[in-house]
């Protein structure tokens, strides 16, 4: 049985059908990705799951229970954080404090205490600027930040929103790599993603998504070698 | 380690308030601090209530509400109400001031806070004065004519005793896990619901809070005043308070209190000029404003590294960013 199953969402802003019954299924310990255009409704899927939106009408199981329509706090505590698009540290904390906030449902001192050891473990630049304010850190830094931040809440899976964005071509190399790591050690990874490249070199399945609808999915491997794909989103 | 040190600046503030309280009153008691002064010390306090207590809603949660002065109203008329018709002890009465106040803090913020920015301001602007006018057309308390026959219980120490109780609730509050999930609403509303904080309970939280011990500076003010009128709670009351909390900065508590300490201290001391004090007390604010655009105090408190940085001259180079 998958871990998350979307099932046939609809998802409107106002008048404008944004989701047009999307479904999706991540099984546990994958990295499933979501590719696509700009507008085609990645980053409203995710936000979706998470709670920011409600879908009009469809399921989004987890773990067997449905969680669609549910206020964002109960599904982060059910073990679904989110990376939100476009960092959004909070710039006027330390990265202490940032990374105190993602522990913001759990009272287990000791192993908050643990955890954001771990953070710094896998973030080492975040352990020597852990006093700096969230805003005054570099970009990829505060996409480190905002990974370690989610982390925090020890999800059982972990939605990233274009962890990519706006960074230089080295640093996105970086956040993938971490990226995997925290897959392999056991964080389920749904990651939506405009360099369609990279998402596709690290994850294990697909879905291609275009205005609202999935139009492709399947393995990432045979997907990122089809010809369709790499004309529509590789560059040839 | 950190618990010790706690623990003494703890106990340096609990001497300072009372070396400051007794201080005061033995002025007052020898008559050297004479009645305007003494009336204008009260006022300081109430005042300071209603910063730090808008700070809250404004500074730390990031709200923008401008409807201080009705809530204030609620907590004068409550109060009275219960001193004078149903002759309750003042300390039930300020308690039930401060319910009252905060109950419609409530019921007002539970709507209204989906609003944010210009919108919610213009809101909490619009509820202010329909609170007072409605309290205008209420002939039991009194009307237009105000509320008459308040017995005058607030005195120096009822004042300080309140001034202190409300900065330390609201300064553990924002110490607190509950404070960090305000702050991280105003930090950035998504990002804090992406964590898992129920923003829509803390903005209300915050706003009840404020309402509530505006309640409290209410009943302190009819019961020195001995009376309530409708005109003191105008949306201008409101601004004042607003002012203060922006001149000592957002999200600053310590800017708060000096804020509301210099402003009534300036407007008291320019009473005799009053052909001046506006002009005076305005360009004062523009200046500040030109200077300190973050207010006196910014977002950061002041504290005893922060004097001994001033008096030890060795600079820092500030961590503010962008």
């Amino acid at each position: 049985m998958a871990m998350l199953k979307v099932d046939d969402i609809n998802v409107y802003y106002g008048a404008i059908h944004a989701l047009k019954g999307i479904s999706v299924e991540v099984n546990q310990g994958e990295i499933v990705t979501l590719i696509g255009a700009n507008g085609a409704g990645k980053s409203t899927t995710l936000r979706t799951i998470s709670g920011l939106l409600k879908p009009k009408t469809g399921q989004i199981m987890f773990e067997g229970k449905n969680i669609a329509g549910m206020a964002a706090q109960n599904i982060v505590k059910l073990g679904i954080s989110q990376v939100p698009e476009g960092r959004r540290v909070f710039a006027h904390m330390s990265v202490l404090e940032n990374l105190d906030l993602g522990a913001y449902l759990r009272s287990d001192t000791k192993e908050i205490k643990a955890d954001m050891d771990m953070v710094f473990g896998r973030f080492p630049r975040l352990a020597e600027r852990r006093g700096q304010l969230a805003g005054t850190l570099s970009g990829g830094e505060q996409q480190m930040l905002a990974m370690g931040r989610a982390l925090m809440s020890r999800p059982r899976i972990l939605l990233l929103d274009e962890p990519s964005m706006g960074l230089a071509p080295l640093l996105v190399k970086e956040i993938f790599s971490i990226v995997k790591d925290i897959n392999e050690t056991g964080t389920t990874i749904l990651l939506v993603e405009q360099n369609a490249h990279m998402a596709l070199s690290i994850a294990n399945k697909a879905y291609v998504l275009e205005t609202g609808r999935v139009i492709l999915s399947g393995d990432a491997k045979e997907l990122a070698a089809s010809e369709e794909i790499r004309k529509a989103y590789l560059g040839g | 380690m950190k618990l010790l040190q706690k623990t003494k600046s703890d106990i340096m503030a609990l001497v300072a308030c009372l070396a400051v309280y007794a201080i005061i009153q033995t002025l007052i008691l020898t008559d050297v601090i004479g009645p305007f002064w003494q009336l204008n010390i009260v006022l300081i306090g109430i005042n300071i209530i209603l910063v730090v207590s808008l700070n809250l809603i404004n500074g730390f949660t990031g709200q923008f509400s401008i409807g201080h002065a009705g809530f204030m109203a609620i907590g004068a008329y409550v109060s009275a109400v219960l001193t004078v018709k149903f002759q309750l002890p003042f300390i039930a009465a300020i308690a039930g001031g401060a319910l009252g106040a905060g109950a419609l803090g409530f019921a007002i913020g539970l709507p209204t806070l989906r609003l944010n920015g210009d919108y919610l301001a213009i809101a909490t602007l619009g509820l202010g004065e329909i609170i007072r006018i409605t309290i205008l057309n209420i002939s039991y308390v009194g009307g237009a004519s105000g509320f008459m026959g308040i017995p005058r219980y607030t005195d120096f120490t009822w004042m300080f005793a309140f001034t202190v109780f409300t900065v330390f609730v609201i300064k553990n509050f924002i110490d607190s896990t509950h404070g960090r999930a305000c702050i991280s609403v105003r930090e950035n509303e998504i990002a804090a619901e992406a964590m898992g904080v129920d923003t829509t309970k803390y903005k209300v939280l915050a706003f009840t809070i404020g309402a509530a011990f505006a309640g409290v500076a209410g009943s302190l003010f009819s019961h020195y005043f001995y009376i309530a009128h409708p005109a003191s709670f105008t949306f201008m009351k409101s601004f004042d308070i607003l002012t203060m909390v922006v001149l000592g900065g957002l999200g600053s508590i310590s800017g708060s209190i000096t804020a509301a300490v210099l402003l009534t201290f300036v407007s008291a001391a320019l009473a005799s000029y009053p052909e001046w004090r506006m002009i005076i007390y305005s360009l004062m604010l523009i200046i500040l404003m030109l200077y300190r655009p973050q207010g006196l105090f910014g977002n950061k408190e002041l504290s005893l590294k922060m004097l001994s940085r001033w008096t030890g001259g060795k600079k820092h180079g500030s961590t503010q960013g962008n």
